[in-house]
């Protein structure tokens, strides 16, 4: 029958459900900061939210949107390629263009159409492209629809980028590289001076994935590729405004004036409506906050490796190095649930992903940390990790 | 080059550790169906045979592989 391969899922939603458990789709009744709201009826500490530098609650970022809608109005009603390319749309693509130092810039409605219209549209039938296997899903979504022969190489692995790279022959000069700058589920960086070098001995094109590392990264924000100094191995930088710019859309820049002419191929921004005007001219004001503050960046990590020296001082099994992005691996589905209620329960809200978005057969308890998150706010998160322990839910163990 | 025959044998070979049902194979059986291979152990089977016979196995192709017979077939035109 038709629904029989969803069963599996209504059968984890009823087990949720009769555990009283509702970690996928939290219904958030209510924001008061960029750190804290009231999800399902209970204050929490948002520990799960992606807003790196905490833009979505800044009050300029707000004026700036409300501003627009009174002058724009709510919405542009149609694609960018029809009426939807206001004034303001273009001005974004400028300022993106200009914060990475190339000349062309797409802006799309959202971070998953950037991706994967760009994945979808750069390779085509007789085309390859070898991807990172732990690729976001709109990556592998766009590589699928673009009927490329499509080869993963094992996760920011260099060497096993380089044999198949050995492997295409004469095709390899011609391959689409992907990779990510930070990892979204478990906060790793890709070794990207390492792919860069085997680019440059192989040839191909690199496209990369800055959307968990723009802001976070570099000595201006502009992610992991300038924080590697690698910046022009890359021939595609795409990225999210609904993260360090805490609004929603998304990007691709190029040095390529190629670009221009991908933009009218691209389905996934023909065929979709544009960006509100709120939406632009708040990630504008975004933009132009952390290109002059950058010491957002230095309180986001302060407090990132905050977070993540305190769990790894708790014995708990989150990754090699700090990040942003801050998860604990977990082998047992339950035992994760329970966890995930309980720190609810202590007011923390942290992401719960299971397999197939978890890279492994593992599940995690994700956590994104925020400039904005106060020391105070941290410690409450390590302490709400330590009552786990005390609880029985997870056992302490020797960290990656 | 090496005929379809050769490249049963290997894939047989190849699959004797993940084989825990202990089925007689034969280019008929079913690698996911049959011999329950999880997603995970299909990925470390392709890699393996992609680094025995030094190949990259495009993922788009996987969908058209349901058996050893079909995996063989595929593998020998990428190894010609």
């Amino acid at each position: 029958m038709l629904f029989d391969k969803f069963q599996t899922m209504a059968d984890f939603q009823a087990e949720l459900a009769q555990r009283h458990v509702e970690p996928f789709g939290a219904v958030t009744e209510e924001i008061l900061s960029a750190t804290e709201g009231v999800v399902q009826g209970r204050k929490v500490i948002l520990a799960g939210t992606n807003n790196y530098l905490g833009l979505s609650y800044d009050p300029r970022c707000i004026k700036a949107s409300q501003d627009a809608a009174a002058r724009w109005g709510t919405g542009t009603t149609g694609s960018r390629l029809a009426n939807g390319s206001f004034a303001g749309h273009r001005a974004l693509e400028g300022e993106i263009a200009q914060f990475y130092g190339v000349d062309h810039a797409i802006v799309f409605s959202t971070g998953y159409a950037a991706t994967m219209g760009m994945c979808s549209t750069l390779a085509g039938p007789g085309d390859v492209i070898l991807l990172d296997a732990d690729s976001h899903a709109s990556i592998y979504a766009g590589v699928k629809l673009s009927g490329a022969d499509i080869i993963r190489f094992k996760h920011s692995d260099p060497e096993d980028l380089a044999k198949r790279l050995r492997r295409l022959g004469d095709r390899a000069s011609q391959a689409l590289i992907i990779a990510e700058g930070i990892y979204s589920m478990l906060g790793d960086v890709a070794p990207l001076q390492e792919i860069a070098a085997v680019k440059r001995e192989y040839g191909g094109y690199l496209f990369l994935d800055e959307a968990h590392s723009m802001g976070a990264l570099g000595e201006t924000g502009r992610g992991a590729a300038q924080a590697a100094g690698v910046e022009d191995d890359v021939d595609f930088f795409a990225g999210t405004f609904s993260k360090s710019l805490g609004a929603i859309g998304g990007f691709c820049v190029s040095r390529h004036p190629e670009l221009e002419a991908i933009r009218f191929c691209i389905s996934a921004y023909i065929f979709t409506a544009s960006s509100s005007p709120s939406v632009i001219a708040s990630t504008r004001e975004a933009l132009r906050i952390i290109t002059a503050e950058p010491q957002l960046r230095t309180q986001l990590w302060r407090n990132a490796n905050r977070l993540y020296d305190g769990l790894k001082s708790l014995g708990l099994p989150v990754g090699p190095t700090a990040s942003p992005v801050v998860a604990v691996e977990m082998e047992d589905r339950s035992r994760t649930i329970d966890c995930w209620k309980a720190l609810m329960e202590a007011g923390v809200y942290v992401n719960l992903v299971i397999p197939p978005a978890s890279p492994s057969t593992n599940f995690l308890l994700r956590n994104s940390v925020s400039a904005a998150h106060s020391s105070a706010q941290i410690d409450t998160i390590i302490a709400a990790y330590a009552g786990l322990i005390a609880a029985g839910l997870i056992t302490p163990s020797k960290a990656h | 080059m090496t005929d379809y025959q050769e490249y049963l044998n290997f894939l047989y070979t190849a699959l004797e550790s993940q084989n825990k049902k202990q089925l007689v194979l034969s280019e008929n059986t079913a690698l996911v169906a049959d011999i329950g291979l999880s997603s995970l152990e299909v990925m470390e089977f392709i890699e393996k045979i992609e680094d025995h016979f030094d190949i990259s196995i495009p993922l788009n192709i996987l969908p058209d592989v349901n058996t050893i017979g079909d995996l063989a077939r595929k593998v020998r035109e990428l190894n010609l």
